[in-house]
């Protein structure tokens, strides 16, 4: 342990973000405000995440943090070693042994269990701010469940690409009731949004909280005769050979040489430890750098 | 003041109340859920369960209502010294406490259209806690559940409510469950 007080967050902090986190659980999908505190790490690095993590962890809970589905990237590594240091809680990168998963932008390849939890850091939650920048009115739209405006943007998509072009951040109705930006994740990771595990979302400069209770009816707004159609790279993982993963795609050389890989590090691993391998890929080796 | 209104309090709140979070929070993300809480010794009539949740979620930023079943000057005592919260009247309460009965339920706070967080949540003592009873549909529930409720019309008047209504913690000797507005009863 260390010398700060467990989490982080001192206890008041801690009362007034679960508070928030209750009643964005008994009103899925509704933003919940709540007074976001300073923390260790600029904005824009998952302080709303953070927040929300630092109010839900117990000692005997098992941490992971993924940034666009990787394990070990900068922001990843320094939150998971925040709460190392902070909480004192055990990590993993594996996402069967996580009970918390801190997200940044996608969802695990591999579903959650119901004794799992997932923590989006959002950066914008209100999903009507680029068509209405005041509260105040976004406010009102969502009271008077007045979301019109949000299927003209998909139809002017539609209109101008021929398709619904919008490929993350893609709006969902959640309960039939409130429209919900699930945060910057693919479009292909929203029919996950129906899980088993609990959904926490933080907005830390924005300072709001939302949530979505297991098993809660999560739909991507779309039209009957331009269906929502959650997609990916067509084409298998390069290094695990994976055909049903979210995949990057990578420039290799200035040539035009590309290759496709998972962007779940942790799915991308197990399957080449159990024998998988890519078109590009080598076979697993365990002190493979 | 006597000494026991000091006591009962949680051993070492950071990690304590972390637990009892989770249980709560776990409560609230499945309904009808039962779980088992620990940690606060709180004086008569007030249930173990109760207890915790008021240490978890209550300081001086969120006022109670004591129902009369609750309204003694030893709980009265032992909730500000551990927790700090005031006590109004039911309008103006964000948490209450108190048997069935007791509980004025329409006088509290359901929220307003734009802010619908902004309402009240109900701790029930209870006399027993089951999966028994009342079918349990809605968020958090995989297809169906059941849970011994004090009543049936109140909460369906309550879901119809939503996204306005009253949130619901059942307690029952170290035992909670809890009911949100979007569950569907009956």
């Amino acid at each position: 342990m260390s010398d700060y007080n467990f989490a982080y967050l001192d206890e008041q902090t801690k009362r007034m973000i679960r508070r928030a986190i209750l009643k964005g659980l008994a009103i899925p999908g509704y933003q919940v405000p709540f007074a976001s505190r300073e923390m260790p790490m600029p904005y824009g690095w998952g302080t709303g995440g953070v927040q929300v993590s630092a109010a839900i962890l117990t000692p005997d809970d098992t941490f992971k943090a993924i940034d666009q589905g990787a394990d070990d990237t900068t922001n990843a590594v320094s939150i998971r070693r925040f709460f190392q240091k902070t909480a004192g809680v055990a990590v993993t990168e594996a996402t069967k042994e996580a009970s918390v998963i801190q997200t940044r932008h996608r969802i695990p390849e591999q579903d959650l269990r119901d004794d799992q939890i997932l923590v989006y850091q959002v950066p914008i939650p209100e999903p009507l701010r680029f068509l209405e920048p005041s509260e105040v009115e976004t406010r009102k739209m969502h009271s008077l469940e007045e979301y019109g405006l949000m299927h003209v943007k998909l139809y002017e998509d539609i209109s101008q690409h021929g398709d619904i072009a919008t490929a993350y951040a893609y709006p969902v109705k959640v309960e039939g009731r409130y429209v919900m930006d699930p945060s910057p994740i693919p479009k292909f990771d929203n029919p996950k949004l129906e899980m088993a595990g609990i959904q926490l979302f933080g907005a830390g400069r924005e300072q709001r909280i939302y949530a979505i209770p297991p098993y809660t009816q999560v739909v991507s707004l779309d039209f009957d005769d331009y269906p929502f159609q959650p997609t990916k790279a067509d084409h298998a993982c390069d290094l695990c050979g994976a055909e049903d993963s979210y995949l990057d795609e990578l420039i290799v050389d200035d040539a035009g040489g590309r290759m496709f890989m998972c962007s779940d590090t942790d799915y991308c691993t197990s399957r080449r430890k159990n024998g998988h391998v890519g078109a590009q890929g080598v076979p697993f080796k365990e002190d493979a750098a | 003041m006597q000494a026991h209104v000091l006591e009962g309090g949680f051993d070492n709140h950071a990690v304590d109340s972390s637990h009892a979070f989770r249980a709560v929070m776990t409560a609230m993300a499945r309904p009808g859920q039962i779980a088992t809480l620990q940690g606060a010794l709180p004086p008569a009539p007030l249930s173990k369960a109760a207890g915790v949740v008021l240490l978890t979620l209550c300081d001086p930023e969120t006022p109670i209502y004591l129902a009369p079943s609750h309204d003694t000057q030893q709980l009265r005592d032992w909730i500000t010294f551990h927790t700090g919260a005031p006590f109004v009247t039911a309008e103006a309460a964000i948490f209450a406490v108190g048997t069935w009965q007791d509980l004025p339920v329409s006088a509290f706070a359901i929220g307003t259209a734009e802010y619908p967080d902004r309402s009240a949540t109900l701790i029930v003592e209870c006399e027993s806690l089951s999966n028994t009873g009342e079918v349990l549909r809605g968020p958090g529930i995989k297809d169906q559940t059941a849970l011994s409720l004090p009543k049936t019309d109140a909460f369906q008047t309550n879901a119809a409510l939503f996204p306005l209504g009253l949130d619901f913690i059942f307690t029952c000797g170290d035992r909670l469950a809890a009911l949100p507005r979007t569950t569907r009863v009956g």
